[in-house]
């Protein structure tokens, strides 16, 4: 047995330095269902930095002015690759004018084809699409009388994913419905940069607990100032 | 004629106990409030949650928990989340007993339409096509015309499909229609004061009417 087993430090100071080398051109995987689970402050920094002709992989593209809703307003978006983007009017503005590009996936599919990039699988059937305009030009193949459609994977060069909790080696811990696309996302880029609410050191988290690996996770900060706006406020009266 | 709350509960009275349910944005959400408290069933939001609760009290608004609505929810006692990956990894693999969604358009053989109108502002397809490519069992919530008066249960579906074969049973302002496998709609019950004429007038499809039609209980 090794005596001396080191866990490696992947800890970055802030998002500013966890984005610091991605370049304009890139695919980036976002992380989050509507507002729920984005990462806040890599959003934050790449909008400050100002990196461009993104194209930019996440189930939904923010609000007007919050999450990847701030990149479009400054035309930093090229393409968005999502499955609804019906929450934002700048989105529909820059579409209807030609300015961004968009691919429309079903959401499972969007979900599994992260998955898949992230465990080397280059492709998959699935029954979602058949019959639809999202199967023109793909392939169909029956099994067991039922008709499926092949489905690629998705890699990306960077995935920006949020947790709730972390340590420094990338394990990660998510929250609620924060979790999302989050899990998947991670495994699937070339460099996957995790902001956390809380980071603590190796053998703080229960092993048991981890969601997401470290292997997956290569850069590792804890966020500041978490906003967490709630796109639908709905209130009940009802004692639970 | 029902109103969204009548096609709401008339619906409901089609949830059995044991269920596992996902329910779609709109009057499909409002299926949850009209199931019998006696009745154990398990909503499923598919961002990632098996076992949604009622809203919130303003003290227990937590914006990590959400349903597929983006609406603040709660968790009933036993719930599980899980990755986006999970939930339609149950939702394909045939695991939710019951989906409850709306449509614009269906077709006498249970073709759906319901995520995009040529021409206007496209939304995306969310998980509808996902859905209903794998639901054992969907049904839909829907006005049976237009506010023209066209008919949306149709011979074929005219504008963009969602999916195939897919829809068994419509409940609509007017009636409850199963969708037969070999294509049809059979009428089973009309709405409170609504004559099966008036059906007859607002089903462009083929529309299969047996015996005596009763007119719907909403208890």
């Amino acid at each position: 047995m090794a005596k001396h087993i080191f866990m490696i430090d992947k800890r970055v100071a802030n998002a500013v330095e966890a984005i610091k080398d991605i370049p304009n051109g890139v695919t980036l995987m976002i992380g989050g269902f509507g507002l729920c689970g984005i990462p806040e402050n890599c959003i934050a920094a790449i909008l400050q930095k100002g990196i461009t002709d993104l194209t930019c992989i996440s189930n939904n593209a923010g609000v007007d002015d919050f999450g990847i809703g701030l990149l479009l307003k400054t035309k930093q978006v090229k393409k968005m690759i999502s499955s609804y983007v019906g929450e934002n009017a700048e989105f529909e503005r820059q579409l209807l004018s030609g300015e961004l590009e968009v691919e429309l996936i079903p959401q499972g599919t969007l979900a599994e084809r992260v998955r898949a990039g992230g465990a080397g699988i280059p492709a998959f059937f699935t029954p979602a699409g058949v019959g639809t305009e999202v199967a023109e030009g793909k392939e169909t193949r029956v099994f067991d009388g039922k008709t499926y459609l092949m489905e690629r994977w998705l890699r990306a060069d960077f995935s920006i994913v949020k947790a709730w909790k972390g340590d420094t080696s990338g394990n990660l811990i998510y929250k609620g419905t924060a979790r999302n696309f989050n899990p998947m996302m991670a495994t699937s880029g070339t460099v996957t940069i995790a902001e956390v609410e809380e980071l603590v050191e190796v053998g703080e988290l229960d092993p048991n607990q981890i969601h997401t690996p470290g292997i997956f996770v290569h850069r590792i900060f804890q966020g500041s100032n978490y906003e967490k706006r709630i796109e639908q406020r709905t209130i009940s009266n009802l004692k639970i | 004629m029902l109103d969204k709350i009548g096609i709401a509960k008339r619906i409901a009275q089609e949830v059995r106990s044991g269920m596992y349910i996902n329910l779609g944005i709109g009057i499909p959400t409002l299926v949850a409030n009209y199931i019998p408290t006696s009745m154990n069933v398990v909503l499923q939001s598919e961002n990632g949650l098996l076992g949604i609760g009622p809203f919130p009290t303003e003290d227990r608004v937590d914006p990590d928990l959400i349903n597929a609505g983006k609406q603040t929810i709660t968790m009933m006692p036993g719930s599980a989340l899980f990755s986006s990956a999970d939930s339609f990894g149950m939702i394909r693999g045939g695991k939710v007993n019951l989906t409850i969604l709306g449509a614009m358009e269906v077709s006498e053989n249970g073709d759906i339409a319901n995520w995009k109108v040529p021409g206007k502002m496209v939304k995306g397809m969310g998980g509808a096509m996902d859905l209903v490519a794998s639901a054992q069992n969907i049904i839909v919530a829907m006005q049976h015309c237009s506010k023209e008066g066209a008919s949306k249960l149709l011979k074929k579906c005219s504008l963009p499909i969602t999916g195939l074969n897919c829809v068994k049973k419509i409940v609509s302002d007017l009636a409850v229609l199963d969708v037969l496998p070999t294509g049809g709609f059979k009428l089973l019950e009309r709405a409170p004061g609504v004559s099966v004429d008036q059906i007859k007038n607002a089903t462009e499809g083929k529309l299969i009417i047996e015996g005596e039609i009763p007119e719907m209980n909403l208890g």
